[in-house]
């Protein structure tokens, strides 16, 4: 049993909104900088990039971050196609927007903000997410959420993106 | 004491006998071989679908006493032998002192004796100190008891030295028995050299260095007119060399042992340091050359070249183990499994390797069952069938590459001398 | 698919897509090393052990430095004799070192084989860090890695491997994986140089430098021991660095954006001449970099050992 719980139209607007609200919270929009996790995360950062741009005309610095190494789930899970953590600007003294699609357990985000910090030293660090399915082990919230999904532990949620997958859409299983 | 073996097939090769038959023992000889022998006073084995086959010789072992009793010891080597089927082995020279003076000969001989189990026979060193430099005092080696002369220990490099010693041995009228490996070919060598020691990064020895001498041994022993035996034959081309030889009349005896028709070098691949012995392990073409040989009788002798060693020698880097395997509990079932259960020998000439021919090499009045021989015989149980466990072996070492090998045959029982030493497994 | 190896013993078993994905992996350990932390936490709480009976400065130092960018906890272990001197087997010295509780034990060692036994009596990973004559798989990988970082690929380049072949691990390892690859290998040494039947692993073999080296894509020159000589192995260190050893001349013939390598340490003006090491042809230095990423991607991709199971990278894997 899958349920469709947005489609391309739908996905288009929550990301709008979402940029929206971006542009709204920060007042220095030359601060900030977005930063994806791999993948998809690094996907929806690029889209609201785009319409932060639309909308206020200002380009705002996108990069993506690969967690693979700071999972701590090694020995479970050993990740065979870890992708390079790609930040070609440097984020020290930034408010870093991290952008993830769905937002689970909260781990994955633990391990970006310790990823994110290897790499330098921001001045915040907020987080994008497009999908908060509830469920979470650790004590993260998502700053900016595009929905709010409650799931059962079995349910999958499944992202598509146009650039990944060949179409947009969110749906549960 | 009398004893009396019944309802068993008696093969004894020296004289043509394949046939169901009796035997009396009477005094540690054997006194009478005919159908039905019936005699009251007689302690009665029935052999019933055993084989009763002349007491197996075994004319290549190292018993390691002196001086390395931590490996084995002349007491655990002759269980051994006895476990294996084996009533007489004869042992090589290179212990501590090197047998090559008439005090070790004497004190092998009596520590065989006191053992009473199977007899035991000193192989004396044909170099002092096993040096290649100087013959020993052969006369005397050979009067005190010892039954051939031997290089195992060290192989003569020197031609000159080869040449005097098979010249003065001559009068003797006793073999000189030769590992042949030309050592300079051969340094720091531990596998067969091929593709195999290509891949695993192992140092190779080339056959040629031991055909060469093969070849080397023979042409001066028949200049000289000597008796010469060559050890161990690994490698193909040393087998047509004897075979040559032979062809040409040439006086010259050799033995292979049960590894040179069983395993290849494809065995030394899990660096299992019981693959690692000297000659080393050969490839299929060779296995198949040493069936060959064995099957024309260009081999005349099967031997174990048995080399106990402790884990303090096995349990190291490929390159620092010891060469050598044990031999005397394998030897029986791997020659009926390999060679005669696959149709290579016949049971009558696996005989004739195992005791005919190594009697006649060494001088002994032994491997035959006629009325008047020495009461040794061994009794083969052909259809057994069990994997090989070295934690059963009598030897004090365990060092085989067959540990887990499934084999079919087996020596039943031991007698030396008219008295039955192993039965069933069990020493008496 | 997971990645179900326990064990790095050498390149011979390895798969084309276990190479890739160490190489793929590695790539992103590179990735770490223009940061100013170098470092992440994947294997923090892991006990990594370089148990080493040969001495080596250089591969001790790349595993350690490896271990420790993945937070692993590193103890340098040096057996300077062989067991056989101490009365103790190796089984026994291997024994005691892993009672100290090690996860991984990279293990250098003169005798080939080693490795390998230890995986029969050991129960933590073992990787090879280089066993006498028969491997030294990290080599190989980055190696290789090096050959697709400049050369965006390895399959169908023309690669000549010169010098000592019969005593190299370092040619081995690089032998499997180079073919492995799909690139075109000729090896060129002496006849003395070259091990039995060397060819059957799908190598040209050649003995004329000048000839082989045209057209080139990688040139590979392997450390000489100048012992050798004493063995007859080759007449004098003069004749072999004539006829095998790589100069500009020679260097010429190859194409002209071939690259230069070696696995170090060299012996400047035998097997090659101080203007081709130092030449911009030459990745000699950026070999030993390569070493570290190579490392680390091995030490992370067998840590999982035989449960490993593929991470789902979509955000909700956790």
């Amino acid at each position: 049993m899958s349920k469709k719980i947005m489609d391309k139209d739908g996905l288009g607007k929550t990301l709008a909104r979402l940029a929206h609200e971006v542009i709204e919270k920060n007042d220095n929009l030359d601060e900030i900088a977005l930063v994806g996790i791999r993948s998809r995360g690094d996907l929806i950062a690029m889209r609201i990039a785009a319409r932060v741009k639309e909308i206020s005309g200002k380009s705002i610095p996108v990069g993506a971050i690969d967690i693979t190494f700071y999972r701590d789930d090694v020995g479970l899970k050993i990740a065979k196609d870890a992708q390079p953590t790609d930040v070609k600007f440097s984020i020290d003294g930034k408010n870093i927007i991290l952008v993830d699609d769905v937002l689970y357990t909260g781990r994955s985000t633990r391990a970006a903000i310790d990823a994110l910090l290897d790499i330098g030293r921001p001045k915040t660090i907020q987080l994008l997410v497009l999908i908060d399915r509830g469920h979470k082990q650790l004590p993260i919230h998502a700053d900016y959420v595009g929905k709010n999904i409650p799931t059962s532990f079995k349910e999958i949620v499944e992202i598509k993106m146009q650039e990944m997958d060949g179409e947009d859409s969110i749906t549960i299983t | 004491m009398k004893l009396l073996l019944s309802a068993g097939r008696v093969i004894d090769p020296a004289n043509k006998i394949d046939d169901f038959l009796d035997i009396l023992i009477e005094d540690g000889k054997i006194v009478k071989v005919a159908k039905d022998i019936k005699d009251k006073t007689a302690k009665v084995e029935n052999l019933k679908g055993k084989v009763i086959v002349p007491g197996l010789i075994d004319m290549h072992v190292h018993l390691r006493e002196p001086g390395f009793e931590y490996k084995e010891t002349i007491a655990t080597g002759a269980r051994s032998a006895v476990m294996g089927g084996f009533t007489s082995v004869a042992c090589m020279p290179n212990t501590e002192p090197v047998m090559d003076n008439t005090a070790v000969v004497e004190l092998v001989i009596s520590k065989g004796k006191k053992e009473n189990l199977a007899n035991v026979f000193p192989i004396a060193s044909v170099s002092k100190h096993a040096k290649g430099e100087e013959i020993s005092d052969i006369g005397m080696l050979l009067n005190s008891g010892a039954v051939a002369l031997s290089d195992d220990a060290a192989p003569l490099m020197n031609a000159e030295v080869m040449r005097r010693a098979f010249e003065y041995t001559k009068q003797f009228n006793v073999s000189i028995i030769t590992h042949c490996e030309d050592k300079n070919m051969t340094i720091d060598g531990v596998m067969n050299e091929s593709f195999n020691s290509t891949t695993l990064g192992l140092r190779g020895m080339a056959s040629v260095a031991e055909s060469l001498m093969v070849y080397r041994n023979i042409a001066i022993a028949n200049y000289m007119g000597a008796l010469v035996h060559i050890a161990h034959v690994s490698c193909k081309e040393s087998v047509e060399i004897i075979r040559w030889a032979k062809k040409q009349g040439m006086k010259v005896t050799c033995e292979t042992a049960p590894h040179y028709f069983t395993l290849t070098d494809e065995a030394v691949k899990t660096y299992d340091t019981n693959t690692k012995m000297n000659p080393p392990l050969r490839g299929a073409e060779d296995v198949k050359a040493i069936k060959a040989g064995l099957k024309d009788g260009t081999i005349d002798c099967i031997a174990s070249d048995h080399a106990p060693h402790g884990r303090i020698d096995k349990e190291l880097e490929y390159n620092y183990a010891s060469f050598g395997i044990v031999g005397l509990e394998t030897m029986v079932p791997l020659t009926l499994t390999e060679l005669v259960d696959k149709k290579i020998l016949t049971l009558e000439q696996a005989v004739e390797k195992l005791s005919v021919m190594p009697a006649k090499v060494l001088g002994l009045k032994k491997g035959t069952l006629s009325v008047g021989a020495d009461a040794d015989i061994t009794v083969l149980d052909i259809e057994k069938k069990y994997n090989v466990d070295v934690n059963k072996f009598e030897s004090k070492s365990k060092n085989s590459p067959f540990n887990g090998k499934s084999v079919k045959g087996a020596a039943f029982m031991t007698i030396v001398g008219g008295e039955i030493k192993m039965k069933e497994g069990k020493i008496l | 698919m997971g990645f179900k190896r326990k064990h790095l013993i050498g390149l011979e078993d390895a798969t084309p897509e276990e190479i890739e994905t160490y190489l793929n992996t590695a790539e992103s350990f590179k990735s770490i090393f223009d940061r100013k932390i170098k470092k992440v936490p994947a294997l923090r709480g892991r006990t990594v052990i370089n148990l080493f009976f040969e001495n080596s400065t250089r591969t001790r130092t790349s595993f350690e430095l490896a271990a420790k960018r993945l937070s692993a906890d590193v103890i340098n272990f040096s057996v300077s004799t062989s067991s056989v001197s101490k009365g103790e087997t190796l089984i026994d010295t291997a024994k005691t070192i892993e009672a100290l509780e090690s996860d991984m034990i990279v293990v250098r060692h003169s005798c080939s084989g080693v490795p390998l036994l230890l995986t029969k009596t050991l129960k933590s990973g073992i990787v090879n860090a280089g066993d006498g004559m028969h491997e030294h798989p990290t080599q190989g990988l980055l190696d290789l890695f090096t050959i697709r970082e400049k050369k965006k690929k390895i399959k169908g380049l023309k690669i000549v491997m010169v010098g000592d072949i019969a005593h190299s691990r370092v040619a081995r390892s690089n032998i499997y994986g180079m073919t492995k690859m799909g690139a075109d290998l000729t090896l060129v040494a002496p006849p003395t140089l070259l091990p039995k039947d060397i060819e059957n692993l799908g190598v040209k073999v050649d003995h004329d430098l000048r000839k082989a080296v045209k057209g080139a894509d990688v040139v590979y020159m392997l450390r000489i021991q100048l012992e050798r000589q004493k063995r007859n192995l080759f007449p004098s260190i003069r004749e072999f660095s004539t006829l095998y050893g790589m100069d500009e001349d020679k260097l010429k013939l190859a194409n002209k954006d071939a690259i230069v390598m070696h696995p170090g340490p060299m012996n400047r003006g035998v097997e090659i001449s101080s203007e081709v090491a130092d030449s911009e042809q030459s990745v000699i230095c950026e070999q030993v970099t390569n070493g570290i990423a190579v490392r680390m991607a091995v030490l992370y991709l067998l840590a999982g050992g035989e449960t490993n199971e593929i991470a789902s990278l979509s955000g909700q894997g956790n």
